[in-house]
């Protein structure tokens, strides 16, 4: 098995205030249906709204997010997939891909 | 001697062509690391000249091959057991429960008296990991010239108008990718496999019209190019005969290859489809397209690759220009259309509907695509426009219509056929 990264993007500011609550109760499941396909959620996290975020590039701190962009992270988990296929069919089912997207970063080792 | 070590030569270059992607394959599953295999083949290949040289050549080519790639991989993994421990290796899975689409590994069939002459065909599995969805396309391009081709960096550069170094860097990215995320080297099964075989049949049809027309310079066939992709596309249809669009792209390059000694006259000059040389099609290669195309049509409902051979051979089939089958050509384009929503397929119905119904009818279809900014840039429309307008007498429009062509074309051939059509309506 292989562990990836699965960062979640939805509209900026991504706070869950604004989330329909069907997207909110698909995120309750994910879990379960990444077990059903055989995968396995090994840890997962929601954000606040990135209006809550601060950067820090060289040494100049600003409020925000580090990259100003019309969809910012909303949150991540790490799921344990036997292969990029694999990661691929469980991640689709992520309703993050709804009004955004995921991306799929193999962690290091 | 000399004869006896060029026999030999063409023995290797030989296998290198036709069996280059069944050796590296095979190698791949021991290597599991496609670095290391591939420098085990190239090696192999070396090795060959001299042993074939001196032992004669073998019954077999490609399993010798095979035994000596894989036996120099095993040295390797011994000598760097600790060290490969440590890195990621590609995903080999084993599929010996789970059939492939294609059929799965068959076992060794009984005229193979040595067993050890066996050697499981892993090709598709190299061709799908190669033109996996989640590498950019110029990179699945690149990996498929390179690992299923065997076709060096330096010429796949030439071929993509890049440099040596930046072709290099993109397959290096490429393969780093396929083993850090673990994109398996298994053919895609179920549902997956027609999106993730269209992305393999886009590949081999990209390279091909690279192939036949040369975004720029001079020759406005790159052969070897073409040679590649046929080679490839007849592959995949030896390896999946009952895909429809497989029939359908081997059938279509099939059928566009057959006009091939007839695009260009002598001095190199683009040559219409009305004036060339139908005496000098290939009919061998049209007979074999057509029997393609019928036995694809009885597989299913057609797809894109399918209904583009279908117009490629009605083209085929029409003994002069003046004879082709235009409303049934229309017929296809409009059912290419609903499979195929294209700007560009849309713009060929034009041209076939020009024929059909008369070059105002033709030209009104042709004003209507200008304004969809899919097509800004592309050059055929103003082209096609500008013999449109030829063709109704209206030739101040038609000459602005070649120089708004001429100034997005690039191909020296094409450039010149534009200016020659643009001299006849400006008059000398």
């Amino acid at each position: 098995m292989t562990q990836y990264a699965i960062l979640l993007y939805t509209p900026a500011p991504a706070d869950m205030a604004d989330m329909p609550v069907e997207e909110q109760e698909a995120h309750m499941r994910h879990a379960a249906e990444a077990e059903d396909l055989g995968g396995h959620v090994v840890t997962g996290f929601a954000l606040q709204p990135s209006t809550t975020a601060t950067s820090v590039r060289a040494d100049t701190v600003t409020d925000g997010p580090f990259i100003e962009a019309k969809e910012v992270i909303a949150g991540f988990y790490i799921l344990e997939a036997q292969d990029l296929d694999h990661a691929l069919q469980i991640a689709k089912r992520n309703p993050a891909t709804w009004r955004g997207g995921v991306e799929i970063r193999p962690l290091l080792g | 001697m000399t004869d006896r070590a060029a026999e030999v030569r063409e023995a290797v270059a030989e296998a290198h062509r036709a069996q280059w992607a069944l050796v590296l394959s095979a190698t791949v599953r021991l290597a599991r690391d496609l670095d290391l295999a591939e420098e085990c083949v190239q090696e192999a290949y070396a090795q060959a000249l001299a042993a074939w040289a001196r032992d004669g050549i073998p019954d077999n080519p490609a399993a010798w091959l095979v035994t000596t790639a894989k036996r120099r991989a095993l040295d390797a993994i011994r000598r760097e057991q600790v060290f490969r421990a440590k890195l990621p290796q590609l995903l080999v899975p084993d599929e010996a429960g789970a059939p492939d689409a294609a059929g799965g590994h068959p076992p060794a069939p009984d005229f193979i008296d040595d067993p050890a002459d066996y050697i499981p065909d892993d090709r598709l599995r190299l061709v799908f990991t190669c033109c996996h969805p989640a590498l950019a396309r110029d990179a699945q391009v690149a990996l498929t010239l390179r690992l299923v081709c065997g076709v060096g960096t330096g010429d796949i550069a030439q071929a993509s108008l890049v440099s040596e170094a930046t072709m290099a860097a993109r397959v290096t990215r490429a393969k780093k990718k396929i083993t850090a995320a673990r994109i398996p080297f298994r053919v895609p099964q179920g549902r997956d496999l027609p999106e993730r075989l269209d992305a393999v049949l886009s590949v081999i049809h990209l390279l091909y019209t690279t192939g036949h027309t040369a975004p720029s310079g001079d020759q406005l066939l790159r052969a070897d190019l073409a040679d590649r992709a046929l080679h490839l596309s007849r592959m995949l249809h030896a390896l999946m005969p009952d895909e429809p669009e497989v029939s359908g792209l081997l059938a279509l390059l099939l059928l566009t290859d057959a006009r091939r000694a007839t695009r260009t006259d002598a001095q190199g000059r683009l040559l219409r489809l009305a004036e060339q040389d139908r005496t000098r099609w290939d009919r061998t290669a049209i007979t074999e397209g057509r029997n393609l195309i019928l036995r694809g049509m009885r597989l299913g409902r057609p797809g894109r690759y399918l209904l583009q051979a279908a117009i490629a051979a009605l083209h085929a089939d029409a003994p002069r220009y003046e004879d082709t089958d235009w409303p049934q050509i229309v017929s296809l384009y409009d059912r290419l259309r609903q499979v195929w929503p294209s700007p560009v397929v849309a713009l060929n119905r034009a041209v076939a509907l020009a024929m059909a119904a008369g070059p105002g009818t033709g030209l009104r279809e042709v004003e209507a695509l200008e304004s969809d900014p899919r097509l800004a840039g592309y050059h055929y429309l103003p082209a096609i426009k500008a013999d449109l307008l030829h063709r109704l007498g209206r030739h101040a429009e038609a000459a602005t219509a070649y120089r708004a062509a001429l100034d997005l074309t690039d191909n020296a051939a094409e450039r010149k056929y534009l200016a020659g059509r643009l001299r006849e309506v400006t008059g000398p």
